[in-house]
């Protein structure tokens, strides 16, 4: 029988582009964007998309118990994955929005970019906008991408305080952040593999073949 | 390494067809967006402006199901401008696949719209655009106004002052043209585009005036913009999205190739 992808559906955004871009690399594989907490927890493996303010989206997630529902996922071992907001909600806080406690899946804490001036004197532009370098940690999810490949970003908050061991891809601006976190069948990345071209589709395509369990 | 700087082909889009030509030199059917835009990914483009000039209701349609499409096949950032007026207006392009929207002549005719619109769907895909020219004579400092309706109604308002005011409201990028060198082929106006980089903490997108590879080079080192917007010298097939970032490259600029 053939997998089933949920893409968790709160009401927030645009999941189209998740969507139709795992499509693209499914094969026979279902897609099913989904806001039921049960079709999350019964789904092979979950991604967890996300834009906008965190305080709405942990609001919603809580009233939906979407919340549960992704705990239950995190805990279960089938692959996990968080795309932007969705990552910063998998952390354990955020300051965003006068702080909002977070899911907790990671310890990290979400903090705004500082302003910060570029070594020719120019401001640092936030939100972080654009195609990034990302320095790999080794791990199967990063299979076909060259180190250092880029990635579209869009954000204003990035992840801190994860330990080392947790940090799958790093990324510079201005200052060291996380731009991807991975912890057992959990992986979360801050920029938008959806709309990163040739290396999104390559990570997406190596997300629907991870087995997390496997060397 | 680090962030790259952009390089953003856009598209006149009417009706669900492609304006103003778009003559790659082997494309069978120029005149369909969802085919440009695919080209222009697969040259390179780090994201595609798909500007809506449709008049007509019946064509919002066409414009959202050509978004659609184009959503399905291109996965790179999506922007789509041109007479976005409503919440509903915003929430019907993101869901067929826009992840950001351009606002324009409803921003100054309710600027508190572009604030209810960042507060529902997020500053990371609330775009003003900003046409600007220049009000001020040779002999006193530089001073530049918002016009309307294509550059031809005067609106008396200050350019720095609105588009500092447009971030406040929570716009999360702006899309900067100059009204004087539109078409022109010459470039860029500088001191234009330095003068709002300068003043808004978010990202600055040039347009208007590009006429050759130094434009966009001088755009982005002496103008201080973190992306650059371009038509007819990439839709004529003058210059490739590559040959564009090599040159911008060996003028020591970050690109992505």
């Amino acid at each position: 029988m053939s997998e089933t992808i949920a893409v968790i559906d709160y009401g927030m955004g645009n999941l189209h582009s998740v969507s139709k871009a795992l499509e693209k690399v499914a094969g026979d594989q279902k897609i099913v964007v989904t806001g039921d907490p049960a079709a999350v927890v019964a789904a092979d493996r979950v991604v967890f998309p996300g834009v906008g303010a965190i305080r709405d989206c942990i609001a919603v997630l809580r009233e939906r118990e979407l919340d549960q529902a992704i705990l239950e996922v995190a805990a279960s071992g089938r692959p996990l994955l968080g795309i932007c907001v969705g990552m910063q909600a998998m952390m354990s806080h955020s300051e965003e929005n006068e702080g909002v406690d977070c899911l907790g899946i990671f310890p990290g804490v979400v903090r705004r970019f500082p302003e910060q001036v570029d070594e020719f004197g120019n401001r640092l532009k936030v939100p972080h906008m654009g195609w990034n370098q990302v320095r790999q940690s080794s791990h199967p999810m990063w299979q076909n991408i060259p180190d250092h490949g880029r990635f579209y970003f869009v954000h204003s908050y990035h992840v801190t305080d994860l330990p080392e061991e947790q940090v799958a891809g790093g990324c510079e601006y201005g200052l060291h952040f996380a731009a991807a976190a991975a912890r057992g069948n959990i992986f979360a990345v801050q920029f938008h593999p959806e709309k990163s071209a040739a290396h999104g589709l390559i990570l997406l395509d190596n997300f629907l073949r991870w087995q997390p369990g496997a060397a | 390494m680090g962030l790259a700087k952009r390089i953003i082909p856009c598209l006149d889009v009417d009706q669900g067809r492609v304006v103003k030509g778009v003559q790659f030199v082997d494309i069978r059917d120029a005149g369909d967006p969802v085919e440009v835009a695919r080209r222009y990914n697969e040259a390179g483009a780090d994201e595609i402006t798909f500007l809506d000039i449709t008049a007509s209701h019946e064509g919002r349609d066409t414009t959202l199901h050509t978004v659609e499409k184009m959503a399905s096949q291109v996965f790179i950032p999506l922007t789509v401008g041109g007479g976005v007026r409503t919440l509903e207006d915003i929430r019907n392009l993101l869901n067929a696949g826009a992840d950001k929207v351009s606002i324009n002549s409803a921003a100054v005719h309710d600027p508190a719209f572009v604030q209810a619109a960042a507060d529902r769907f997020g500053s990371q895909c609330i775009v003003v655009a900003i046409d600007a020219k220049k009000v001020s004579a040779e002999s006193e400092s530089n001073r530049w106004e918002i016009f309307t309706h294509g550059g031809r109604k005067a609106t008396g308002i200050d350019a720095i002052g609105w588009a500092r005011r447009m971030t406040e409201y929570g716009a999360g990028e702006i899309l900067l043209t100059s009204m004087d060198r539109d078409g022109t082929r010459n470039g860029f106006d500088i001191a234009l585009t330095r003068a709002i980089s300068e003043a808004v903490p978010v990202p600055v997108i040039a347009s208007g005036g590009v006429g050759n590879l130094q434009h966009l080079v001088d755009g982005v080192l002496q103008g201080g913009a973190d992306a650059v917007l371009a038509a007819s010298i990439f839709h004529f097939g003058e210059y490739s999205v590559r040959e564009a970032k090599e040159y911008m490259i060996s003028a020591g600029i970050e690109m992505r190739l």
